[in-house]
C-alpha cells in the first residue's frame, strides 16, 4: 500500500449552465517506475497510479491511462462542460488495488 | 545516469506502439498540437500540453524512454476542448509524440523535441 496518498482537486464553486470550466487535479504519489534500483542493485518494484477518471453526474469528462513515465505526484489539468448543477467525481486507481476518490459539487447560477 | 543503455531487446519501440494504436492506418496532421519545453533542465518532471479538437482519444509516447508509452487519454462527452496538461518523465533528449484518434476514425500525429539536461528515470 502506497503511503501518504492524498488527492487534491480544484474546481470552481459555481458556473453558468453550459459553461466550460478548468479543473486541476493532483494526487501525492511516488509513482515508482519499476526502472530504478536500490543501493544493492535490486530493482524497486513498480508502484504507480495506473488510471485516472473524472465524471460529472455520471457522464465522463476524461479517462486517462497512466504509464510509469508520468511524474511523481501525477498532475492533470483539463476542461469540463457544466450542463447543470451537480457533482464532479474523481477516481484514481493504484497498482496495489487501492482506489482513491474525491467529489466536488458545483452550483449553477 | 548509468543503466540507461540497458534497454531490453524485446522492448517495443514507439513506432511499434503507434502502429498498434492506429492499427496501421495512415497518420496525418491536423489541429492536434503538442506543447513541450524545448529544453528541460529536469527530466523528472517535464510539463506537456496536448490539444486535440475533434479527437476521441490521444496516446502519448516518448521515443527515447526505456518504455515509450506515457499515457492514453480518452475524452468524454463533457470535455469541451480536448486539452490536457500533465507532467512526464524523460530519460534523456528525445521526441515526445502524440497520436490522436479522431471522431471519424482517422489519425493525426504531432511531436515535439525536448532537450533534457538531467535524465528522469533514475539509474
Amino acid at each position: 500500500m502506497a503511503k501518504g496518498v492524498k488527492p487534491r482537486v480544484k474546481v470552481p464553486k459555481s458556473a453558468s449552465a453550459g459553461e466550460a470550466i478548468t479543473i486541476k487535479t493532483l494526487i501525492s504519489h511516488k509513482m515508482e517506475s519499476g526502472q530504478r534500483k536500490d543501493d544493492d542493485g535490486n530493482v524497486i518494484p513498480r508502484s504507480i497510479i495506473n488510471r485516472f477518471t473524472c465524471d460529472f453526474n455520471g457522464e465522463n469528462v476524461i479517462d486517462v491511462t497512466l504509464e510509469p513515465a508520468i511524474s511523481t505526484n501525477p498532475y492533470f489539468q483539463f476542461d469540463a462542460t457544466v450542463p447543470e448543477a451537480g457533482d464532479f467525481k474523481f477516481t484514481w486507481y493504484d497498482d496495489d488495488g487501492s482506489v482513491y476518490e474525491e467529489t466536488k459539487s458545483i452550483a449553477v447560477g | 545516469a548509468s543503466g540507461l543503455g540497458a534497454i531490453p531487446a524485446f522492448a517495443a519501440t514507439a513506432e511499434d506502439m503507434i502502429a498498434e494504436f492506429t492499427g496501421g492506418a495512415a497518420v496525418g496532421e491536423g489541429e492536434l498540437s503538442l506543447t513541450a519545453p524545448e529544453i528541460a533542465e529536469n527530466g523528472n518532471t517535464v510539463p506537456i500540453e496536448v490539444s486535440a479538437p475533434g479527437a476521441v482519444a490521444v496516446a502519448i509516447y516518448a521515443d527515447g524512454n526505456p518504455t515509450p508509452a506515457v499515457a492514453t487519454v480518452k475524452f468524454g462527452k463533457l470535455n469541451p476542448s480536448n486539452t490536457v496538461s500533465t507532467r512526464i518523465r524523460l530519460a534523456g533528449t528525445q521526441n515526445v509524440v502524440a497520436v490522436a484518434q479522431m471522431e471519424d476514425g482517422s489519425f493525426q500525429q504531432a511531436s515535439a523535441a525536448v532537450k533534457v539536461t538531467i535524465g528522469g528515470c533514475g539509474g
